[in-house]
């Protein structure tokens, strides 16, 4: 285990530089010089020239690079050219809330895709199974944009059950909040969360679904399940103690692909339901054409992915020991 | 060909992409209106006679604002899987079958561009790029291309070691005529599936970019930024959302059941093939299908 554990984080090593990397070069072909763009369209040559200058921009490229990579490495990501901060204090600022929603609409996905997965399993070919497969089948061809608009429509305006746009307390404040005998902040932030959330995760959970039920079919069909039937186990020990556990292993490895899907999704629902997190900071920073918040941005969601695929490998090392010798 | 009429998914799925591509390419013969003729005394108009889907603010027809909008989405998803299923195929032909060192560096780098969440990728592009069709077109090949690079190499990996491709190397086949006349064609079925889902997937994504306000600008009628203009109307009328919400849906539908009948279409009796299109199938499930 620890010869795998060792080779899958020395693996992760050439790509995260290759990220970065790839992040600076990307910058490079920007259109326009970052420090005319920074001082606006009245200035003048001398001033751009001084800029120029104190950014290093009048440095060759390969030093830049290797500036950028040494100050990336130390967590250093430059100043914002609009926020006054640096990029660093503008990340951390909202990198909770997406990390809570991302966690939210994964905890949401897997939930609704394992229930659907293994019922539509058990139940093969009967009504139960057509209606979950209908349902995944619109859920994976439904855009995250669309649904979160059709959920603010239904729930928000039209019901008027919960908030349309903003967030609350922070969850693990909330829940603080809660113990200390106000428990109104935590619904609070949970009536913030769930529209948000459920937007996000319905996708995933549709794909999720599939792929459970796929995985599920595949394993009552092996000799180990009609042993297990055999040897007179109720049927619910046989599906979640034998064909479950066996038929999660696809799923865990898709987990962590899924991520990388949320944390794009994330951009939308952020953009939809006010939500102040990396997603709102990217769309604002882009527009803006403020380049080391691009940068930096964009360098932080990469990362949030590798390491999370990272870990899910790990964990998969851990659960099916074959993958471990290939 | 039977079999066909008896795949459903195949059946509804084709059926729905005829009619996107007919609604695209002949758009203006399909609308009395022009996509930007406003029609002052009758805005935020729901559907009825006259407006048979309705009118935004400026008092625009949204059936025809869709049926153009329709046009920017499939010139950009045709173009992006076009490139990016070329690109990748040749990189993957020439990854898999050189092996080594060639190998590992394409796949190196392939690891890279698939570090980024597919979304935020295209829009580090866009930002650097600017918007436009080309602009965006580039921004979804870079992402795209990855796929079709990793399918075909995996495929590549175990079709160079069969007998056919030992014969022609036998009687002295150019490498690019093994690659391209003897190996390529068996690449073709799990490609075709990956990149049908991939022109929904495509859809999403340029949506999502005109939705975030970095797709095609405007006045040009797309139904991303439509959709979220509409969102300012939630409460006087729907519809401004709803007509291109419910277009990108039914779109992105039909390819995905295109896809998928596909896949149990071009699924061959050996077990080999079998698993090499469900990988390919599974592997577009997991990743290329949720851009959003």
């Amino acid at each position: 285990m620890l010869a795998y554990t060792v080779k899958r984080i020395l693996l992760v090593i050439p790509t995260l530089v290759g990220i970065l990397v790839l992040v600076f070069g990307l910058m490079q072909v920007v259109p326009g010089d970052p420090a005319a763009i920074l001082l606006g369209e009245q200035a003048t040559a001398e001033a751009i020239a001084e800029v120029r200058h104190e950014l290093g921009l009048d440095r060759p490229l390969p030093v830049q690079l290797g500036d950028y990579l040494w100050s990336s490495l130390r967590g250093d990501l430059g100043d914002s050219f609009f926020q006054n901060e640096p990029v660093t204090r503008a990340i951390g600022a909202r990198l909770g809330a997406t990390i809570e929603l991302a966690v939210a609409s994964l905890v949401f996905a897997i939930a609704l895709g394992l229930f659907l997965g293994v019922v539509a399993a058990i139940n093969q070919g009967s009504i139960i199974d057509v209606v979950s497969m209908l349902f995944a089948q619109l859920g994976v061809s439904m855009p995250v944009f669309w649904l979160g608009i059709l959920l603010t429509f239904w729930f928000a305006v039209e019901l008027n059950w919960l908030p349309a746009i903003g967030r609350g307390e922070p969850i693990p404040a909330a829940i603080a909040a809660a113990l200390s005998g106000r428990p109104g902040v935590l619904l609070n932030s949970l009536s913030h969360l769930l529209l948000p959330a459920v937007a996000l995760g319905l996708n995933s959970a549709a794909v999720i679904s599939r792929l459970v039920r796929s995985s599920m079919l595949e394993t009552l069909n092996e000799d180990y399940i009609r042993t297990a039937y055999a040897k007179g186990l109720p049927p619910s020990a046989v599906v979640v103690s034998h064909a479950l556990r066996n038929a999660l292993l696809p799923v865990i490895s898709v987990i962590g692909l899924r991520f990388g899907v949320l944390l794009g999704g994330a951009v939308l629902t952020e953009a939809i339901f006010g939500w102040p997190g990396l997603g709102q900071l990217a769309v604002t920073s882009i527009s803006q054409r403020d380049i080391p918040l691009v940068q930096g941005v964009v360098l932080v969601f990469a990362l949030m992915f590798t390491l999370v695929n990272l870990a899910v490998d790990l964990l998969y090392g851990v659960i099916d020991p074959r993958i471990r010798f290939e | 060909m039977r079999k066909a009429y008896r795949n459903p998914s195949l059946v509804v799925g084709g059926a729905i992409v005829a009619a996107i591509f007919i609604i695209a390419v002949f758009a203006p013969w399909l609308t009395g209106f022009e996509p930007d003729q406003m029609d002052m005394a009758n805005r935020l108009a729901p559907p009825g006679r006259g407006h048979i889907l309705g009118t935004d603010n400026f008092g625009r027809d949204l059936w025809t604002r869709a049926a153009f909008g329709s046009r920017v989405s499939v010139v950009i998803a045709l173009l992006s899987v076009g490139v990016a299923m070329v690109i990748g195929t040749t990189v993957g032909l020439i990854s898999g079958y050189f092996g080594g060192w060639v190998d590992l560096i394409i796949m190196r780098v392939v690891d890279i561009f698939l570090g980024f969440p597919a979304l935020i990728l295209a829009l580090a592009v866009v930002a650097v790029l600017g918007p436009g069709v080309i602009n965006v077109s580039i921004a979804l090949i870079v992402v795209f291309w990855t796929e079709y690079a990793r399918v075909v190499r995996a495929i590549v990996l175990s079709e160079r070691e069969r007998e056919y491709v030992m014969a022609a190397q036998a009687i002295g086949a150019s490498t690019p005529r093994i690659l391209f006349h003897e190996i390529f064609p068996n690449t073709i079925g799990p490609v075709v599936v990956l990149a049908t889902l991939g022109l929904g997937t495509a859809i999403v994504a340029e949506s999502a970019l005109s939705f975030l306000g970095f797709g095609v600008p405007p006045p040009t009628p797309t139904w991303g930024w439509t959709l979220s203009f509409g969102m300012r109307f939630l409460r006087t009328n729907v519809w401004l959302s709803a007509v291109p919400g419910f277009a990108i849906m039914i779109t992105v539908l039909g390819f995905n059941l295109l896809g998928d009948g596909l896949r149990d279409y071009l699924d061959p009796k050996g077990v080999s093939g079998r698993e090499r299109v469900r990988d390919a199938a599974s592997e577009a499930d997991a990743k290329v299908q949720g851009v959003s």
